[in-house]
């Protein structure tokens, strides 16, 4: 892939920033505490990073899919958790405004999100349903000019932080499966709004997660997001957006085990020489290089078909998402093999990069729902 | 007011390697920057700047085509425009030539409230550049700013950097700054303005465009030759005294007094 010289400028940008402000401190703290840090937030969303794909007239910055992943690539590099600050405003709580929101909503929900004045999460799963997100059991019941909600949402990244809620919800119960969902924006003051306790993840700590519970919360009708009963297609499209940036979170993870595997590879002497200069270690540092090359041309490829706003796209970033997280969990792997028992320590990188890689796999759709999509556009 | 911002795109040299047969710099796959004291003058331009509306950032740099790339990032770092000097007439500038040449653009220009440069540029480390343009365009200079205090009635209050304090100073504009890195922290780009920056157009200009004739620029018009340069020799190992501490002290005081240090 060869860039151009606006693209090799973000990539400076966001790599100058991460390596300069992504302190050990900080990330020590982050994994430690499991707590959001505002700071750090502000200061990324002063870069620009929280609009970075959003139109100029909403509050973003206005670039491109192209320069999204080369961003979240490069701050997953230094820290895959803080590459969640960046992309919650960009992809799962932009998009799905970006993508049905009327000018009203547009105006009001995403300048500041986009600004990262305010955060916006998506709420999908429930504790019932996950990769079968159709069979959702929240409800919104009509009642004059308002909406009643109830249910229970799980698994919402950054809901104890949250200013505003994209829900999902069964407007029509005639309706089976994915039809008769409706979006809605659901501010996170409204009475009936109340969060569970928060998760205490394997990784990715420092961006908090919890379930968010729904009892008779009204929401004004013109905060139902999108034509009544088609929310399930919005909440599709936004998925296929941040498919492509859990692909380029988990090539710069891969990068990152890469590096440091050649690092310790050179560093470490056992009877009587590098590792390095061990076929078994060198040659698994060459598969480690090959595949992450791989996975990068997948998901720039993807980043430019979304770009061009190819028919081609969704399968595309449901192919990088797939291959690039399974790459990381590998490359996870072999960095930790490498590193023998220091890599099994919390002083050495490579154990925090192990546990970061593993939801790579497992968030906005699993691995086999990415099979499910991609054989399925094959077969139809 | 208008802020001119002097800068130069300059091999990282943190990243230059020695050739160890040669003694040469290896220059080959070196990155290219933009030199680190002039992002300190660009940031104290815009900083300015955006304390007293209304006013404007120019950056100027003398260079290769490729020097348009370091221009986009002054752009989007905030600079409103951005001229780049470049010709074959102008290579092989010694900076006597170099000034010369950016005095002559940036009379182009026109008006100026303050120019602002980085001290010296990490390739040539000469320093001299920002001192030999201020004396071409008959103004003012102040060399190793740390402070910009106070801009005021038609003066600047800075606060020039010495070896063991610093000297305040007030001085008239149109005047030439020149930064050291303790002046500030450069600001990050952002990736608006990087989109920006790459829709806005970097004037190119000539020996033609800024009226010098062709052998009063760039090599023809330099005074200094490079005669030879070369990599001092290592220093050697030096020797590691053992024993207990006293015993250690007791001869480091004797080889000093030896070399009559002490």
């Amino acid at each position: 892939m060869i860039f151009s010289e606006k693209h090799q400028l973000i990539r400076k940008l966001v790599r100058e920033f991460a390596e300069k402000e992504f302190t050990q401190e900080l990330l020590d703290r982050l994994d430690e505490t499991g707590e959001f840090d505002w700071e750090i937030f502000r200061k990324m969303a002063a870069a620009g990073f929280t609009g970075t794909k959003i139109p100029k007239e909403y509050g973003g910055q206005g670039s491109d899919y192209l320069s999204y992943v080369i961003m979240m690539e490069e701050l997953a590099r230094v820290s895959p958790v803080l590459s969640i600050y960046a992309n919650t405003s960009n992809s799962l709580g932009g998009g799905p405004l970006l993508f049905s929101g009327t000018e009203e909503q547009l105006q009001k929900y995403l300048v500041p999100t986009a600004k990262g004045e305010k955060i916006m999460v998506f709420a999908l799963t429930e504790p019932g349903a996950g990769s079968d997100a159709g069979s959702i059991t929240t409800t919104a019941v009509p009642d004059g000019d308002y909406f009643i909600l109830n249910g229970r949402k799980t698994f919402i990244s950054g809901a104890p932080v949250a200013d505003y809620c994209i829900v999902y919800a069964r407007t029509d119960l005639t309706q089976k499966g994915s039809r008769g969902i409706s979006a809605f924006i659901v501010d996170m003051k409204l009475p009936g709004v109340s969060l569970g306790k928060d998760e205490n993840k394997m990784g990715i700590r420092g961006y908090p997660t919890c379930d968010v519970i729904l009892e008779d919360v009204r929401v004004h009708k013109s905060d139902l997001l999108g034509e009544l009963n088609k929310g399930f297609q919005n909440a599709m499209k936004t998925l296929d957006g941040g498919r492509l940036g859990v692909a380029a979170q988990s090539c710069g993870i891969g990068q990152a085990c890469l590096d440091e595997a050649v690092k310790y590879a050179k560093e470490r002497k056992q009877f009587g020489r590098r590792i390095a200069d061990f076929q078994g270690i060198s040659f698994m540092i060459a598969d480690m290089a090959a595949e992450l090359a791989a996975a990068k041309e997948l998901t720039y490829n993807a980043a430019i078909l979304k770009d061009q706003n190819s028919k081609d796209a969704p399968v595309a970033c449901s192919m990088a998402k797939y291959f690039a997280s399974e790459m990381c969990n590998r490359l996870a792997y072999k960095a930790v093999q490498i590193h023998g028992g220091y890599g099994y320590i919390k002083d050495y990188r490579v154990e925090r990069l192990y546990r970061d890689a593993r939801i790579m796999t497992i968030y906005e759709g699993t691995s086999q729902v990415q099979q499910m999509v991609i054989s399925g556009s094959l077969l139809k | 007011m208008r802020i001119i911002v002097c800068a130069k795109q300059v091999p990282d040299t943190n990243e230059v390697k020695i050739d160890p047969v040669k003694g040469t710099l290896i220059r080959e796959g070196v990155p290219s920057i933009l030199n680190p004291d002039d992002a300190n003058a660009l940031e104290a331009a815009l900083t300015i700047r955006d304390q007293n509306p209304g006013s404007t950032v120019s950056v100027i740099s003398m260079g290769p085509p490729q020097a348009m790339y370091m221009l986009r990032e002054c752009l989007a770092m905030g600079a409103d425009d951005a001229y780049l000097l470049s010709s074959r007439a102008f290579g092989g500038a010694d900076t006597c030539a170099t000034s010369t040449t950016l005095a002559a653009g940036i009379r182009k220009l026109g008006k100026f409230d303050l120019i602002i440069g980085g001290r010296q540029a990490i390739d040539g480390d000469t320093a001299q550049v920002g001192p030999q343009l201020a004396q071409r365009l008959g103004i003012p200079v102040v060399t190793y700013v740390q402070k910009i205090r106070e801009i005021k009635d038609g003066k600047v209050i800075v606060e020039r950097q010495l070896e063991d304090g610093f000297e305040v100073i007030e001085v008239k504009m149109p005047c030439m700054l020149t930064a050291v890195k303790e002046l500030n922290t450069p600001r990050y780009m952002t990736i608006g303005r990087i989109e920006e920056a790459f829709t806005k157009t970097i004037t190119v200009w000539n020996e033609n465009d800024v009226g010098l004739r062709p052998e009063s620029c760039g090599l023809k018009a330099s005074p200094t030759q490079v005669m030879r340069s070369f990599t001092p020799p290592p220093k050697g190992k030096g020797e590691m005294l053992t024993g207990t501490i006293p015993e250690m002290a007791a001869a480091l005081v004797k080889k000093l007094s030896e070399k009559h240090v002490i």
